[in-house]
């Protein structure tokens, strides 16, 4: 079956002979697989959503035979567990991908860029490296991803192998044009390099996506839906209770609060929840029950975001400081018409002023749960002991 | 073809310093903590030569004129 996580139990990697027993050998693909990949209309499943076809034209067009091949499995988002999972167990699918972005891309080298507490992960993809042949080791040389959120940022991510530290940079230029030691790059999540796999088989891709439910559902952890698969369909899986909700987050920290009962019918798929104004984002769908408040989460996840700007930009460290301390503010002394009104100027004022997206994804964030939590945060009261209790 | 002046500012290198700000109050003002907002759009032809002196007055470098150009009547 044409599915990202098809095959052996998920207990483990999966082998090579296994993989290739299953699936063939990995296809001989040249140039003209990036228009295969372009009509496939694929987007990144890192978070950012852009399209895979588009970038591998701009690397493919810088390429001197000199290219580099980023594996990003940095999986920095602290609910996200879907890439982990997909390395632990379908490691073979991943280096495919990447082996195929190095034959279309003239690149000298692949780079695993793995999260450094994602363990499993990091110990499945070289063991399945050390079964492939030697052509294809010889490229391959593995980092490990600092555990910041940011550290997933593609220009983060060259940073950091180029120079050791893991903060955005300035673009232009961009990794295409300058990356890893200044050689075109391509910085691809590892959902997307399986995708690559798959299309590279079957002429398309799966039309699965891996997404991570979480919060308040009886068996939080991964799914491979279809793009059919409602919000609904996949808490219900997880083994939810859609009428004890409060409100789903859709996308993950950088994603936004929707009203649960809006959120159930929306189908996970990249260009359906787009045309709500929404993104599959890194794939987390967070679901908060009834009895938890939804200000105080909110200000535990802005001080988190707070908490991991690299602090390099002015707007992004001062600013989104100022909006965890006012969302705490309200969270711990009672709603206020002040702070109420600082939040409203200071997501504006911060949104497009980083040189990495970190600000804006986290105002976004704020504006949504500003939102849907509109009634909570004009009428916030502290939460007394006995209430906590 | 008309040629098009915008101000950037590298966000990185900005030390929220505030020049920029007392050189060209008309395009940017500067947030609670210091650091320059921007107008959108490009610069009034007026003010390019006070654009230029605020580029150049910078004392980290962070702020940049870019030349865009825009066929007219689009």
């Amino acid at each position: 079956m044409n599915s990202l996580l098809a095959g052996p139990p998920l207990t483990g990697p999966e082998s090579l002979a296994s993989h290739a027993g299953r699936l063939g050998p990995m296809p001989a693909v040249g140039p003209r697989f990036i228009d295969t990949l372009v009509q496939s209309r694929i987007a990144g499943r890192g978070g950012a959503g852009f399209p895979a076809g588009t970038k591998w034209q701009a690397v493919a067009t810088h390429s001197r035979g000199d290219a580099v091949v980023l594996v990003n499995g940095a999986e920095g988002e602290p609910q996200s567990k879907k890439d982990r999972l997909l390395m632990s167990t379908r490691p073979h699918l991943v280096l495919d991908g990447a082996f195929i972005a190095a034959r279309v891309l003239r690149a000298r080298r692949v780079i695993l860029y793995i999260g450094e507490r994602h363990r499993a992960a990091r110990a499945a993809m070289l063991q399945a490296l050390a079964e492939r042949n030697e052509t294809e080791r010889r490229l391959v040389s593995e980092h490990a991803a600092p555990a910041r959120y940011v550290a997933g940022a593609e220009s983060a991510a060259i940073h950091f192998i180029s120079e050791g530290v893991a903060t955005p940079t300035t673009m232009p230029p961009y990794p295409f044009e300058r990356g890893v030691d200044g050689k075109p790059t391509l910085v691809q999540n590892v959902e997307t390099l399986a995708q690559v796999a798959l299309i590279a088989r079957y002429g398309e891709p799966s039309g699965t996506s891996l997404v991570t439910i979480a919060g308040g559902v009886p068996r939080p952890g991964v799914l491979e839906v279809e793009s059919t698969t409602t919000i609904a369909d996949a808490v219900s899986l997880a083994g939810g209770a859609s009428d004890q909700a409060r409100a789903v987050l859709v996308g993950g920290y950088f994603g936004r609060w929707m009203e649960a009962r809006d959120a159930w019918p929306l189908r996970l798929d990249q260009g359906s929840l787009r045309s709500h104004g929404l993104a599959l984002g890194c794939g987390v769908i967070g679901v908060l029950p009834a009895g938890r408040c939804p200000v105080c989460e909110t200000a535990g996840i802005m001080r988190y975001l707070a908490g991991e700007s690299s602090a390099q930009c002015g707007p992004c460290f001062f600013g989104l400081r100022a909006l965890a301390d006012a969302c705490t503010r309200i969270a711990e002394h009672g709603t206020n018409r002040d702070d109420l009104q600082r939040l409203d100027r200071w997501t504006e004022d911060v949104r497009g002023r980083g040189a990495c997206r970190h600000p804006d994804g986290a105002v976004i964030f704020l504006q949504s749960a500003l939102q849907t939590f509109g009634r909570e945060f004009a009428g916030h009261r502290p939460h007394s002991a006995a209430e906590a209790a | 073809m008309t040629k098009e002046f915008a101000l950037t500012v590298d966000r990185i290198k900005c030390d929220g310093r505030g020049l920029c700000a007392e050189l060209l109050p008309e395009m940017i003002r500067l947030d609670e903590w210091g650091y320059p907002i921007i107008a959108a759009g490009p610069i009034p032809q007026h003010l390019i030569p006070l654009a230029q002196r605020a580029v150049e007055d910078c004392p980290v470098l962070a702020l940049a004129l870019r030349r865009t150009e825009r066929s007219k009547g689009g």
